[in-house]
């Protein structure tokens, strides 16, 4: 099969592989018909995440047809049309009885690995380093799921693939990210970053009762989304002191939480101290939007951290955090908690997750497709890839 | 994860076999033996920005320093080299796969003795600081082709995280001398009796533990296990029960006669609040001395800690899953995320 490679910095192919085979019982082998480049994948692009190797097929979000179970699958059939969540969740270990999907304690077989950098293991991902446990990604023809029956979520064929595809990662994670917020009536919620996970963020926000929303980056294409799309009103980082205008905006308050939903390569005021300090390797990340956020939030607010971090971060302002009292909530996103309900919401036309896609091309072209997107060409925003 | 060392361990630490005089070595030691190649090569990525920045910014003083002439040519030399100097050294810092720039340092130093060479010939050089510099430059060389070689020797990409065995080999093999301890837990979803009765039909040992080839057993207390050693070579002993309390405790040692003297427990209790039960494992091994003796360090030595580690999570892959959970890259053994060319060997069905 055809399959979207690694090959190192800046360096893909989309070239022959041996077609997925079941490996274990719970697998299942989905013919992939839409995936999905993410915001997380140009990290891997970029040789931010340790533990890459050449030849490493890429891809999180992707959603198919099943063509073959493992003998221990019981809930999907050969046929059913699912999408498939980006973590590997078991459905059995403590993390997983407790929804905490993408903390589960099996599904990553090189937790070592991952032990060494943080500590504790998370679950495995698809398509994401060895660290994460080697999985095959699914931007190719076909891929192997393991745990069949915990994962992914049959859709109905009135939906098409372009509205439900983003319940694999994006969409439930700008829910959760909002939902870390803990949004009561009345709030302003300020987000960091306007691709598709800040642009789900907004959204979500407003489904979770938001009063406002303002929407922050440098890119005007991203902010008319944010304002046009979702409702809110928004602030370019590089016209204007972001710490005043939300002061002035909030009465002087400070929004009630703020979502970062940009993550380790952060551009800004900061970057080139940031960015020096990345490659001499005396931090991983750049958390310019990070210390924003916490910089901005009111006191006793949250910061709710979905933007991907993977190391280690400088200057980190834990003198806010303490006297001001914020609540820090992150995490990769539980995707299989959200999968139910976000299907619901789409199906009663609360919202339609395609409004993000900018750019469709064929899997061959993937490639292209990273570029396009890294370098925000053409006004991307959003791409789908077809096998 | 719920996998972590335990270095006070009552509950286990009681076979007559175990800790007698044999110095621990303490797992976190092993697993965490420093990657040679890469820290060797961020070491020298950052010697190379300080000589570049010094050549570049001083290079009147580093003249003085190695002893060349300071004239207006020397110092445009002593500049171009601090810019490759400080070029290797960011491409080694930044770049993902740094061995290529490591190498490109290995080019670099040669050049610099091409260089010093040359100004061994000149009539104002001085020849004693000229003789340090290029000792100097040699003692760096080496370090270069080291950790050249460290990082593209094993075919891994530079920063990835499996790099600079040779050195973790080389610790885990010298501390075998002492022999070998480890104690691991993990916190599993089943209760103790159906843990307890899995492990103590010894024959159910191998599919978890890596290391194991197979556990025949020879009647209720006594069992023979082989075990696998480099080069297709296998070890053999006999082993025999010495505690065996239900849904508590197992406790064995290896007879006379065996390649590899042994011993092992294994306790189940129950964690606080129902959550499942805490397994903790102590294994030991003593090797013979001599070349089969130092085989053997070898493929136990390796990384023991990590070694035990990883088995007790297959282990409650195996009780909650039925399963041992594969990658694309971990069912080969390794290599690209990608599926495998050949159908792999399944580890379905588990007795339950």
């Amino acid at each position: 099969m055809k399959a979207n490679c690694w090959y190192g910095a800046n360096k893909l192919r989309v070239e022959d592989v041996p077609d997925p085979k079941i490996i274990n019982a719970h697998d299942a082998i989905v013919r992939v018909t839409s995936t999905a480049i993410c915001g997380s994948d140009l990290h891997l692009y970029n040789g931010f995440i340790p533990t890459m190797e050449r030849g490493d097929i890429l891809g999180h979000e992707f959603m198919g047809e099943v063509m073959e179970v493992g003998r221990e699958v019981k809930k999907l059939k050969v046929g059913d049309r699912v999408v498939v969540p980006f973590p590997i969740a078991c459905g059995v270990c403590f993390s997983c009885k407790r929804q905490l999907f993408s903390l589960c304690e099996n599904t990553n077989p090189n937790a070592w690995m991952a032990e060494k950098l943080w500590g504790y293991s998370p679950a495995g991902l698809f398509g994401y380093s060895h660290m994460l446990g080697g999985y095959a990604g699914g931007q190719a023809e076909y891929a192997r799921v393991p745990f069949a029956d915990v994962g992914p979520i049959k859709v109905p064929n009135g939906l098409s693939d372009e509205q439900v595809l983003f319940l694999s990662d994006i969409f439930p994670t700008g829910y959760m990210g909002a939902e870390m917020c803990g949004i009561e009536p009345g709030d302003t919620i300020a987000v960091w970053g306007c691709g598709p996970v800040g642009q789900f963020a907004i959204k979500s926000a407003f489904l979770l009762g938001a009063e406002r929303v303002i929407a922050i980056d440098r890119f005007p294409y991203r902010l008319r989304m944010a304002r046009e799309e979702g409702g809110a009103e928004t602030l370019d980082y590089e016209e204007v002191d972001i710490d005043d205008a939300l002061k002035e905006m909030t009465g002087g308050r400070g929004p009630d939480a703020c979502i970062d939903a940009v993550g380790m390569e952060a551009h800004g005021f900061e970057y080139a101290y940031d960015r020096a300090k990345q490659a001499m390797m005396l931090e991983t990340d750049r958390p310019i939007a990070l210390r924003q956020a916490i910089m901005s939030c009111r006191n006793g607010g949250t910061v709710s951290v979905v933007g991907v971090y993977g190391g280690f971060i400088d200057k980190f302002p834990m003198g806010v955090v303490v006297n001001r009292a914020l609540t820090i909530k992150s995490g990769q996103t539980h995707v299989q908690r959200y999968l139910k309900p976000l299907l619901d919401r789409i199906e009663k036309g609360e919202i339609d997750p395609s409004f993000v896609i900018t750019h469709r091309m064929s899997l061959a072209d993937a490639p292209k497709g990273y570029e396009t997107f890294l370098n925000k060409e053409d006004d991307c925003m959003k791409v789908v890839l077809t096998p | 994860m719920a996998i972590q060392e335990a270095t006070q361990w009552p509950g286990v630490g009681g076979s007559h076999r175990i800790s007698a005089g044999s110095r621990a070595v303490s797992p976190r030691q092993q697993g965490d033996a420093p990657r040679g190649g890469e820290m060797l090569a961020t070491a020298l990525g950052w010697f190379s920005i300080g000589l570049g920045l010094a050549e570049l910014a001083m290079p009147r003083s580093v003249a003085q320093m190695i002893g060349v002439n300071d004239n207006e040519q020397n110092r445009g030399v002593l500049r171009a080299v601090g810019l490759r100097e400080l070029a290797s050294g960011v491409a080694i810092l930044t770049r993902p796969r740094p061995a290529g720039w490591v190498w490109s340092r290995v080019g670099g130093d040669a050049m610099d003795l091409a260089l010093l060479g040359a100004a061994f010939a000149s009539e104002q050089s001085r020849k004693d600081r000229l003789a340090a510099a290029t000792a100097a430059v040699l003692g760096v060389a080496a370090l270069d082709i080291i950790c050249g070689e460290r990082m593209s020797g094993d075919g891994q990409s530079g920063r990835g995280a499996r790099g600079g065995g040779m050195l973790r080999q080389f610790l885990g093999a010298a501390k075998t001398e002492h022999g070998i301890r480890v104690h691991k837990v993990v916190t599993i979803e089943k209760p103790a009796d159906e843990l307890y009765r899995y492990w103590r039909d010894f024959e159910n040992l191998p599919r978890f533990m890596r290391y194991l080839e197979s556990v025949r057993k020879m009647d209720e207390r006594r069992s023979h296990w082989v075990a696998k050693a480099p080069m297709g070579r296998t070890v053999a002993w006999d082993a025999e029960i010495t505690e065996d309390r239900p849904n508590e405790r197992i406790a064995w040692h290896s007879l006379p006669g065996a390649d590899v003297d042994n011993s092992g427990a294994v306790a189940f209790a129950a964690a606080p609040g129902g959550r499942g039960t805490v397994v903790r494992v102590e294994l030991e091994y003593n090797p013979p001395g001599g070349v089969i003796g130092a085989t053997i360090a070898r493929a136990f030595g390796k990384e023991p800690g990590q070694q035990v580690q990883e088995d007790l999570r297959r282990f409650k892959q195996v009780m909650e899953l039925g399963e041992i959970v594969q990658s694309e890259a971990t069912v080969k053994g390794g290599g690209p995320a990608r599926p495998p060319r050949e159908k792999p060997a399944t580890t379905m069905g588990a007795p339950r």
